[in-house]
C-alpha cells in the first residue's frame, strides 16, 4: 500500500511553487484579466525553459521522459497560481493527443515544438450549447481536409495547432490541423474568465491528418478527456487550496466585534468544509494519478471521481472566498473574482460536473463496479 | 504509488485466507454488514467471546499488539490485510472495538507494570468484555466538564455520579472511567482515571432506548464504588491526558472504517425502483445523486489509503483524520433519507412489505443521526479540523483557568 508522491516528485512541486509564486503572482494574472494580452508570454516562456511542457514526453521528442505524476503535482502549482497561460489545452489536451495516438512521423513533428513553448496546442470537440454526446458534432474530414466549426475553443486565438473531433466517413476520427494554414478562421470571444481566452474556430477545407486510427476518434476522444480530467483536477485542486489559504488569511487580519472573523465558527465550520472538499478531491487525484500513470482500467471511474470532485471543491471555494472577504470580495480590485471566474472556466472546459457525473453512472452501469463497490 | 500486496503481504493475505475458509462461512457481499450494538443478545456474546478466544488460541487476535501482551507483534498493515479478509466472512459481531481498538492501547501507554501484566493479555483473548466511561448527561463534547466525583478513602477511592452512552456497558465486565478528584483545580486538572469492575457494588447500567428502538448505549449509575488505588491509570490529576490517548485511538479506529460499502446495493435499489413510468436509475436527478454518493465515498477511501500510507511509513496520525468522519457520517444518513425516497411509498414501511423493498436503509436512517455524534459531533470535528490543521483561533473560552467548581452549569440569575 502507497498512495503518496516520492520524495523526488515532490521535490518537483516545490520547486515549482517557488518558481511560480515568484514569477506567475496574481498581479500577473490580473494583468493578462485586464489587457488585450491573451496570455503572459513571460510566464509560458520561463515554465517552458524549465522543461514542464514536456515533463511526461520521452527525451527523444523534445521532453523531459519524466511521467505524469511528476505533471499532475506541476499542475497543482499551475492552478495554485492561476497562472495565465495556455498550459491545460497544451499540455493536457494536445501534447498528451499526440503522446497517445501519434505516429512516430508526427510525434518527431510537432512534440518538440510543444515542449519548447515555441507551438502551443488545444483540443476541440464542442460545436453545440450544452454538453453534447461527442457524436454530435458536424465538422468534417475528408480527403484531407477538414470544414466545421468549433466553438467555444480555450486557447484557441493562440494555439497554432489544434487536434479536432470531427465525422470521418461514417464514423469519427481525431485530426490534427496546423492552425497557421489556409482556410483556417479564428475569432476571440468574451471569456468568463478573460485571463484565459476562447475562441471560435472555422475550418474551410483546411489541411489536416488523421491522428491515430482513422474512425477511432469518438473513443480516443473519449480517452483523452479522461487523462486530462485528471491533470485538469489537480489544477483545479491547487485553485480550490489557494483560495481556501488567501481567505485564511483574510479572515485571520479581519477583525469584528472585537476578535479575528476567523474565530466565528460560523466561519470556522465553514472553512474546514472548504478543506474536506479539498482533501476529497485530493484523495481521489491521488489515486486517478495512479490509475493515469501505470495504465489501470481503473482510470475510467477515477477520472469521472476526480473531476467531479475537483470542479465541485474549486466553485465552493472560490464562492465561499467572496463570501468571507465580505463586501471587499466582490471589488474588482480585490482578487477573489479572479479565482471565482477560474473556478467556473475550469469547471467547463472539458464538460460539465453534471456531465461527468452522468459518465461515472454511465460507466458503473457497464462494468457492474457499482454492485462491487 | 503502488497499490498491489508485495509477496510478504500476498503470502500473508493467503494465510489470513485459508484460516478462515477453514474457521467461518463466507459472507454474502451484498448483505448488509452487522450493524454493531443492536443485537447483543447473550446468545450472540457467546458467539463473539468464542470467536475472539479462537483467533486467540491460534494466533490471529490483537496483530499489532506485543506478544508478551496476547498480540502477534505484527505491523498495520498485516491488521489491515486481516481486517479486509475478515470482513469477507461471516463472524460475531465485534463487540472489542471499544477494547481492543482504545483501551488496551491506553493500558499499554500508561499502565503500570502491574496493570499491563494483569489486564492486556486477558483482554486480547476477549473472555472478558470492556467498556469506555467518559461521557456525562452534562458533559459531552465538552468532557473535561465531567462531574463524576472520586475521593480518597485509605487505598481505596470512592466514585459517585453517572455516565452515559456507554457502549455495551450492560454486558461488559470492566470499564475505564474518567472521574473528577479535584474540584478545586481548573477543569482540565482536576481528573483523574481509573479501571472499573463493573461487576463493583454500587455499579448499575441501565441500558437506553435508541430513536431506532435498539439499545447499544447506556446510561451507568455509580453510587460509592469502591476502586482500589492500584486501578489508577495515571497519575492524580493527569487522567486528560490518559483520556486523550484513548480518544486518539478511537479517531483512528473510526477513520480506518470509511464509509464502507452499500452503494452497490444502492444503485441495485435505484435499478428495482420506479420513477416517472421507469427504473429510478434511469432518472437523471436520481443518476447525479448517485454520482455524487460514489465519487465522495471513494474519496474518503482513497483518504484511507493515503491515511495508511502515513502509518505505514511511522508517521502518527493527524487531526486531519477527522474528515473521514466529518464527511462519512452525514453521507451516510443522506444515502439512508435517498434510498428511503428511492423506495416512494414503500420507503415508509420498516419491514419488506413491498417487493424488493430494503429496510435495511430505514434501519439505517434511524441509527445514522447517532454516528453524527458519536466519538466527537460533527461540529466538535469541523473545530478540530479548523483549529489543528488550519490554524484558525480557538473557540473564546469563558471557563479557562477558572476553578472547576466556579464555572456555571446552567442559567445564571443575576
Amino acid at each position: 500500500m502507497n498512495l503518496e508522491f516520492s520524495e523526488d516528485q515532490k521535490f518537483i512541486q516545490k520547486n515549482a511553487r517557488e518558481y511560480l509564486t515568484e514569477h506567475s503572482t496574481l498581479e500577473v494574472c490580473r494583468r493578462v484579466l485586464e489587457s488585450d494580452e491573451p496570455y503572459a508570454q513571460d510566464v509560458w516562456k520561463g515554465v517552458a525553459e524549465m522543461g514542464w511542457l514536456g515533463t511526461a514526453v520521452p527525451e527523444e521528442y523534445g521532453g523531459t521522459g519524466l511521467g505524469h505524476l511528476e505533471l499532475v503535482l506541476i499542475a497543482q502549482e499551475v492552478g495554485r497560481a492561476l497562472a495565465p497561460i495556455p498550459f491545460s489545452s497544451s499540455v493536457y489536451l494536445a501534447t498528451e493527443a499526440l503522446l497517445q495516438f501519434g505516429s512516430d512521423e508526427q510525434k518527431k513533428q510537432w512534440l518538440p515544438g510543444l515542449c519548447s513553448g515555441e507551438r502551443i496546442g488545444t483540443f476541440a470537440a464542442i460545436e453545440k450549447l450544452g454538453d453534447p454526446e461527442l457524436d454530435e458534432v458536424d465538422a468534417s474530414f475528408a480527403g484531407g481536409k477538414l470544414s466545421g466549426e468549433k466553438v467555444p475553443v480555450i486557447d484557441g486565438d493562440v494555439a497554432n495547432l489544434a487536434v479536432i473531433l470531427a465525422k470521418d466517413g461514417d464514423g469519427h476520427s481525431l485530426v490534427l490541423v496546423d492552425l497557421a494554414g489556409s482556410g483556417v478562421g479564428r475569432a476571440p470571444l468574451e471569456s468568463f474568465d478573460p485571463s484565459r481566452s476562447q475562441a471560435r474556430l472555422t475550418f474551410d477545407g483546411a489541411d489536416a491528418e488523421v491522428l491515430g486510427e482513422a474512425g477511432k476518434g469518438l473513443v480516443q476522444a473519449e480517452a483523452l478527456l479522461d487523462r486530462a480530467a485528471v491533470m485538469m483536477g489537480f489544477e483545479q485542486i491547487g485553485g480550490a487550496e489557494r483560495a481556501l489559504d488567501v481567505t485564511r488569511e483574510y479572515t485571520m487580519g479581519r477583525y469584528a466585534f472585537g476578535r479575528p472573523i476567523a474565530s466565528f465558527q460560523a466561519l470556522k465550520h465553514r472553512m474546514a468544509d472548504m478543506y474536506a472538499k479539498n482533501q476529497i478531491a485530493l484523495s481521489n487525484g491521488y489515486y486517478a494519478a495512479w490509475a493515469l500513470s501505470t495504465g489501470n482500467e481503473e482510470l475510467a471511474l477515477a477520472a469521472c471521481n476526480v473531476r467531479v470532485a475537483a470542479s465541485d471543491a474549486f466553485v465552493l471555494a472560490a464562492e465561499e472566498m467572496i463570501q468571507m472577504h465580505g463586501g471587499v470580495g466582490y471589488t474588482w480590485e480585490f482578487d477573489c473574482h479572479l479565482f471565482y471566474r477560474r473556478a467556473k472556466l475550469l469547471g467547463l472546459a472539458l464538460g460539465s460536473a453534471s456531465a461527468w457525473r452522468e459518465k461515472l453512472i454511465r460507466r458503473l452501469e457497464s462494468t457492474h463496479a457499482g454492485a462491487a463497490a | 504509488m503502488n497499490f498491489e500486496d508485495t509477496p510478504e503481504e500476498a503470502e500473508f493475505r493467503a494465510r489470513c485466507r485459508a484460516w478462515l475458509e477453514k474457521n467461518a462461512k463466507l459472507r454474502d457481499a451484498n448483505s448488509p454488514s452487522n450493524p454493531l450494538g443492536e443485537r447483543e443478545t447473550d446468545e450472540v456474546i457467546a458467539q463473539a467471546k468464542a470467536w475472539q478466544a479462537k483467533k486467540f488460541d491460534e494466533g490471529w487476535a490483537c496483530l499489532t499488539w506485543p506478544k508478551e501482551f496476547g498480540g502477534q507483534g505484527l505491523g498495520r498493515m498485516e491488521a489491515v490485510i486481516w481486517g479486509q479478509e475478515e470482513a469477507k466472512f461471516e463472524t460475531p459481531p465485534n463487540v472489542y472495538q471499544i477494547g481492543h481498538g482504545m483501551l488496551g492501547p491506553t493500558i499499554m501507554a500508561h499502565g503500570t507494570q502491574e496493570q499491563k501484566d494483569k489486564y492486556v493479555r486477558d483482554m486480547a483473548r476477549g473472555q472478558e468484555i470492556w467498556c469506555q466511561l467518559f461521557s456525562e448527561p452534562a458533559a459531552g463534547s465538552d468532557l473535561a466538564g465531567l462531574r463524576t466525583t472520586a475521593v480518597r478513602d485509605g487505598d481505596d477511592w470512592i466514585i459517585n455520579g453517572q455516565k452515559i452512552w456507554s457502549t455495551g456497558a450492560h454486558f461488559c465486565d470492566w470499564g475505564m472511567i474518567v472521574t473528577r478528584t479535584d474540584p478545586d483545580a481548573p477543569k482540565h486538572k482536576g481528573l483523574t482515571y481509573f479501571i472499573v469492575d463493573m461487576r463493583s457494588e454500587g455499579v448499575e447500567a441501565r441500558p437506553i432506548k435508541q430513536i431506532s428502538g435498539a439499545s447499544g448505549f447506556n446510561e451507568v449509575f455509580f453510587t460509592d464504588v469502591r476502586v482500589p488505588d492500584s486501578n489508577r491509570l495515571g497519575g492524580v490529576g493527569e487522567g486528560w491526558q490518559v483520556a486523550l490517548t484513548t480518544l486518539m485511538n478511537e479517531r483512528v479506529a473510526i477513520g480506518a472504517g470509511g464509509a464502507g460499502g452499500g452503494f452497490g446495493r444502492l444503485m441495485a435499489l435505484a435499478k428495482r425502483s420506479r420513477r416517472n413510468g421507469k427504473p429510478a436509475l434511469e432518472d437523471s436527478a436520481v443518476r447525479q445523486q448517485l454520482a455524487d454518493f460514489y465519487v465522495t465515498s471513494k474519496g474518503l477511501q482513497y483518504t484511507g489509503y493515503r491515511t495508511l500510507t502515513a502509518i505505514l511509513r511511522g508517521d502518527t496520525p493527524g487531526p486531519e483524520g477527522a474528515i473521514g468522519k466529518a464527511v462519512g457520517a452525514p453521507m451516510m444518513q443522506q444515502m439512508a433519507s435517498f434510498a428511503q425516497d428511492l423506495q416512494g411509498s414503500a420507503g415508509g414501511l420498516l419491514s419488506e412489505g413491498v417487493e424488493g423493498g430494503d429496510s435495511t436503509w430505514q434501519d439505517l436512517y434511524l441509527g445514522s443521526p447517532g454516528m453524527r455524534i458519536a466519538g466527537g459531533t460533527d461540529e466538535v470535528l469541523r473545530n478540530i479540523i479548523a483549529e489543528r490543521v488550519l490554524g484558525l483561533p480557538p473557540e473564546i473560552r469563558v471557563d479557562k483557568g477558572k476553578s472547576f467548581r466556579d464555572i456555571p452549569t446552567g442559567p445564571q440569575d443575576d
